[in-house]
């Protein structure tokens, strides 16, 4: 590991100072309206939330189930774009303390170009990136010098299918925390509540990630929508994250304060 | 120049395995099996024997007397129009089916356009007993109505992709989704050199059987094994590659790829992806890619379905930057002009993904000498709606 990786951040500190119960907050930006962008990172900060994680649109996001994928489009279609993205964000550490994240899709960030992409987003104070389909081979021999060099951490995912060696290597690779994907699924496909047998997989999944004493925290994601679902996804980990149910709750909204304010209430009880 | 894929998936810069992780188990599984799998003697002989009795192989290579005297050269017409179910699409089909039983798996998932692969996928799968489910973008059930019914009547279910442009593009998006959802018991075949490694490289092996038997028949008929010339049309390109590949490393026989112009290529309606294409990420590999200055997929256009893809595959894009193969486009017109030159002058109607090759015969200067083999990668049934509105 280089010293680089080891550099803190907001994101770093917040586990540094929290081992328990953190909520990460998923919107694709320019939804539910091209500049809603910043008043949905206020409201979940203002409410609660620990961690802000926003979605960049991309016209083939294949990790996603329809919730989300029907707000990359509905962000498309509202005009939204990384340039008009990081000018909406150019002034949110004015207001905004919690660790923000971007998610997205290789290709819009590819045509962007990767370096000016990392260093935009450590300009308007991002620290962390998620990009499903950037693989540990490209990442290591292609781009990971960019991240390092603007002090960005890189989230990688695991699976229930992931092997044991596998998340030992991602967790060797990964810095900020590990994204553990509850079930193999795309964003937002629950389980089966009345299925005992998939909850009981789903924690002894947890579980076994939450006893491979691993450098970086776990935060649990996919299918988490209520305080049940939360609570048990926090039993073994450091916490959850929470997109499709939330892109739901905002989708018909006349108050984005109010409604971000009802929802993580569900959520924290 | 080597044209066969390194170990990490690429073709010079382009190929790879850009996917999420809840697709590697799956994909990695068939990356350390399917070169293994696929040159044991027992899957050879079985596959062998079902092209052969099965789809009716080696397809003629046809000597086009009165198409060679109009364009004074030599020409012959490799007849993949004559597999069982039409196309060339079924070698592929064949080859996956084999190996995903081999794998264990029960479950075959597929992605359609016009519904070719998606036929040649459930004619497989009901020769083998396998559940079969066919994505199919939601606007093209509606214009490939009879292809849906023979999926049907074969025993697959058709599931309709209504996300995005509802097109091809997004019936794979929404095959690659499956497959994340069912991470074990399912074998996805995609009907193109495209996606994933070890997808491209697989699929082309499976289509070299093309090549592998224009050198065969060639020899016979004349007193050489290799062409002056190949063409075939390049949507995703499988059929491209299958007649390109065992002619990849003999750089005297000049390899002619011809996309599809759709409208023209400065019309907005095209699917001609070298001419307008940049290097992006697209279903799992980096190769060309027709999209927007910010990086979102553009929806091209083809009067073939076939053809009616945004990008091709990773060998065609190293190919294409490496100058082994010359890329051509034809326009909607140009190809429905050449199907019906072809009726006419050889009485064999081709699809219309087939006949943007055949136009390539009006754009080339040929000796008198050369020896010109034209990929005729389908038959022209699916296309008699098209067809009859310009009659």
């Amino acid at each position: 590991m280089t010293s680089k990786q080891k550099m803190n951040n907001r994101l770093t500190k917040l586990f540094s100072e929290r081992k328990t119960g953190i909520l990460n907050m998923y919107c694709t930006a320019g939804y539910p309206q091209l500049h809603s962008t910043i008043e949905v990172i206020s409201a979940l900060q203002n409410c609660g939330a620990d961690i802000v994680e926003i979605g960049i649109p991309y016209s083939d996001p294949i990790a996603d189930g329809p919730v989300i994928q029907n707000s990359n489009m509905q962000a498309l279609e509202n005009g939204m774009s990384i340039p008009m993205l990081f000018d909406q964000l150019k002034n949110i550490r004015e207001s905004i303390e919690i660790p923000v994240i971007l998610m997205g899709y290789m290709n819009p960030v590819l045509q962007f170009g990767i370096e000016k992409f990392c260093e935009a987003a450590a300009r308007v104070g991002v620290d962390a990136i998620i990009l499903p389909d950037l693989p540990m081979y490209e990442f290591e021999t292609q781009y990971r010098q960019f991240f390092e060099k603007n002090n960005l951490k890189f989230i990688f995912l695991v699976t229930p299918e992931t092997s044991e060696a596998r998340i030992r290597e991602i967790d060797n690779l990964c810095s900020g925390f590990i994204y553990a994907v509850s079930s193999s699924a795309t964003t937002g496909i629950a389980q089966n509540p009345a299925d005992d047998k998939a909850i009981e997989s789903q924690q002894a999944y947890l579980k076994k990630l939450g006893d491979m004493s691993l450098t970086n925290p776990i935060l649990v994601g996919f299918g988490i929508k209520d305080k049940p679902s939360f609570d048990s996804a926090c039993t073994y980990t450091n916490g959850a994250i929470i997109g499709s149910a939330y892109i739901n709750a905002l989708k018909n909204t006349s108050s984005i304060a109010a409604t971000t304010k009802d929802f993580i209430k569900r959520i924290k009880g | 120049m080597n044209y066969t894929v390194d170990e990490h998936g690429y073709y010079g810069n382009f190929g790879g395995a850009f996917i999420p992780e809840m697709l590697y188990p799956n994909v990695k599984e068939l990356k350390d099996n399917y070169l293994k799998i696929i040159y044991e003697e027992d899957f050879q002989n079985e596959f062998l024997y079902l092209l052969n009795d099965y789809a009716g192989r080696p397809t003629p290579l046809f000597f086009a007397e009165r198409l060679s005297s109009k364009y004074s050269t030599n020409i012959f017409l490799k007849r993949e129009d004559l597999c069982h179910t039409g196309a060339h699409k079924i070698n592929n089909t064949i080859g996956q089916i084999l190996l995903a039983i081999k794998l264990g798996k029960k479950r075959i998932i597929a992605e359609t356009g016009a519904g070719q692969h998606g036929v040649a996928t459930a004619t497989v799968c009901a020769l083998k007993g396998l559940e079969c489910i066919v994505y199919m973008g939601e606007k093209d059930i509606e214009r490939q109505a009879p292809n849906v019914a023979r999926m049907k009547m074969l025993g697959a279910t058709v599931i309709p992709a209504t996300s995005g442009s509802k097109t091809l593009k997004d019936a794979t998006n929404e095959a690659i989704r499956d497959w994340i959802n069912n991470p074990v018991d399912t074998h996805y075949i995609i009907g193109s050199v495209v996606g994933p490694h070890p997808y491209p490289d697989m699929v082309a092996r499976f289509q070299s059987i093309i090549s592998e038997e224009i050198k065969k028949q060639l020899l016979e008929k004349t007193d050489k094994d290799l062409p002056d010339y190949v063409i075939a049309c390049v949507g995703g390109g499988s059929n491209a590659a299958g007649a390109f590949y065992h002619f990849l490393d003999n750089p005297s026989v000049k390899l002619i790829a011809v996309e599809a112009a759709g409208c023209g290529i400065n019309s907005g309606k095209t699917a001609a992806t070298t001419q307008l294409g940049k290097p992006g990420i697209l279903h799992g590999s980096k190769s060309l890619l027709m999209q927007t200055e910010d990086g979102q997929v553009v929806e091209p256009h083809s009067i073939s379905a076939g053809l009616d893809y945004p990008g091709i595959g990773p060998l065609h894009a190293h190919l294409y930057e490496s100058g082994r193969a010359i890329f051509m486009s034809a326009t909607d017109n140009k190809a429905l002009n050449a199907a019906f030159e072809l009726s006419k002058l050889e009485g064999i109607i081709p699809a219309l993904e087939s006949a943007h090759a055949l136009h390539a015969l009006k754009m080339i200067n040929f000796k008198k000498t050369d020896v010109v083999v034209v990929c005729l990668s389908g038959r022209g049934d699916k296309d008699l709606d098209t067809y009859m509105k310009h009659l």
